[in-house]
């Protein structure tokens, strides 16, 4: 006889239910810190924004143009130290990955990737801000390269794995060398994938502000020099927003929209060029 | 006849397994050599050794010596990258540059290594294509992607980006393997208008195709040469049984 049962249905109705709240809990948070941020940053927004410093405290407007130009060019300096470190570490790892120094080399980026980012600022403080005596954006710049370099390494390596073996050999058969191969065939065939790993590092960096406080430590004004303290976005929010006056708080808000907006596009950018390897 | 290259005791190792066992073959200039045997018989190991492929493997070990005219392509002061551009290979799967185009991947051994003359280029391309019979096909969209094209068509495309870089010797690692019975036919009658500015040197599985290209064949068992003679002799009166057996289909 075939029977239903029901207690079995109960079970599986019930598990299916937790199931499917914990998969709802992962999109949640998303959900409540874009609502909650438009909600809040939106009507600071103005142009303002994104052409004024910030005002003396007393006087209401102001913007962060400072701090979106700061954080656009010590990314851009990370960028320059960190992503060729990156990617021709990781070309060495495929070329060269049996032997015990690539081991070494892997584990490194391992750790290195997950040291708490405050951690990396305080060394980039105590190599370079202390010798140099005074906070500075190359500074800063340095202490996000450290971050970017394991991302950048890991997600590069993994995507030069990918390439087949037979088009290496085919450039290599052509009488080209290994080095030549490595660069225009190999690291050119997974080009899509390295520029995924190269944004979603970016926008990892954008957003960090431990690392920073101990190095570029900001700057209300603009910065002339890159041996100067510099303003970032992150630090600016995280001092408006700990300061006692609505005004700075609202500048905050806004901010975090900003760079709310900055890492979405960042990972949609990324996205688009992940579909872009898998349709070939 | 002068011959073009010869193995002597050549041994190929992977780590502890012994893939190739003291072979010993010459092969004469402007002809084409074929070389049969079983899967893992090592056929594809010996070929691989000639133009030093086996350089990139791990736990590879190669002895004895392979010398194109007279010179000993592993020896000391040699680079495995002058031997791979006097020595060419097309592969048992049509591998075009995926990114490139039809156009780019003929002239591809010279873009890489960086040595491009404009006004040459056009020139090595048609010509190169027209070597291939593939010119016609593809003469109204060569700056359309390589992997747009057939099978057959991208097996030719290979073999034109080897002769592009005018080789001295031509290595087929089964490079009919993957296709359809009139593909391969015009890659087998390609292979013997190669042989007049070539040698040609074929992997194969289909003793078939050995027959009809081929001016030599040597046959391999078990990493070791059995027999290596004129193809017409080993196809209807070999000196080895064992030879017998495998072309008549009694085990392999």
């Amino acid at each position: 006889m075939i029977g239903y049962d029901l207690r079995r249905n109960l079970t599986n109705n019930f598990m299916m239910c937790l199931m499917v709240g914990a998969a709802l809990a992962v999109m949640a948070p998303l959900g409540i810190i874009f609502v909650h941020i438009l909600k809040m940053g939106a009507s600071s927004l103005s142009l303002d924004f994104f052409t004024q410093i910030p005002k003396p405290t007393g006087e209401s407007g102001g913007g962060m143009a400072n701090g979106l130009a700061g954080s656009a060019m010590m990314i851009g300096m990370s960028s320059c130290l960190g992503l060729p470190v990156g990617i021709l570490g990781a070309v060495y790892l495929n070329e060269f990955g049996g032997n015990r120094f690539a081991t070494a080399v892997r584990f490194s980026a391992d750790v290195l990737a997950g040291i708490p980012s405050i951690i990396t600022g305080m060394v980039a403080y105590t190599l370079l801000v202390v010798p140099m005596k005074g906070f500075s954006a190359l500074a800063g710049a340095v202490a996000l390269a450290l971050i970017m370099i394991p991302i950048v390494l890991r997600t590069t390596e993994e995507q030069l794995k990918m390439v087949p073996g037979t088009l290496r050999e085919a450039s290599l058969a052509l009488g080209v060398p290994c080095w030549r191969t490595s660069l225009k065939v190999t690291l050119v065939s997974a080009r899509a994938g390295i520029i995924t790993g190269v944004l979603l590092s970016i926008a990892r960096v954008a957003g960090e502000t431990a690392p920073l406080l101990f190095t570029a430590l900001g700057n209300q004004f603009w910065s002339k020099r890159l041996t100067e303290p510099m303003a970032a976005i992150p630090l600016q929010i995280f001092n408006f927003a700990i300061s006692p006056y609505e005004d700075w708080h609202k500048l905050a808000w806004a901010g975090a929209l900003v760079l709310v907006v900055i890492m979405f596009t960042l990972n949609l950018t990324a996205r688009y060029f992940g579909r872009i390897k898998h349709n070939g | 006849m002068e011959s073009k290259l010869q193995l002597d005791q050549l041994n190929v190792h992977f780590g502890a397994s012994h893939a190739v066992k003291g072979v010993s073959l010459d092969f004469p200039a402007n002809t084409v050599t074929a070389i049969i045997g079983p899967s893992g018989c090592g056929k594809s190991t010996v070929l691989r050794s000639i133009n030093r492929m086996h350089d990139l493997v791990p736990g590879a070990r190669v002895t004895g010596k392979i010398l194109l005219d007279d010179e000993d392509v592993y020896g000391k002061k040699v680079d495995p990258v002058a031997v791979r551009r006097r020595i060419g290979m097309v592969f048992q799967k049509a591998n075009p540059f995926p990114a490139m185009s039809i156009y780019d991947n003929v002239i591809s051994g010279y873009k890489l290594n960086g040595r491009v003359n404009k006004g040459e280029m056009d020139v090595i391309v048609e010509s190169s294509l027209k070597r291939v019979a593939l010119w016609d096909e593809v003469k109204d969209r060569l700056k359309s992607s390589a992997m747009a094209l057939s099978g057959g068509q991208q097996q030719r495309l290979c073999i034109a980006r080897t002769v592009a870089v005018q080789p001295e010797v031509i290595l087929m690692d089964e490079p009919c393997s993957a296709l359809d019975p009139i593909a391969t036919l015009k890659i087998e009658e390609l292979i013997a208008e190669l042989k007049e500015q070539y040698t040609v040197v074929i992997v194969t599985h289909n003793m078939q195709q050995a027959a009809r290209v081929s001016d030599c064949t040597a046959f391999l068992y078990l990493g070791e040469l059995i027999e290596f003679d004129v193809t017409k002799k080993i196809f209807t009166n070999p000196a080895k049984s064992q030879t017998e057996d495998y072309i008549t289909g009694r085990f392999g």
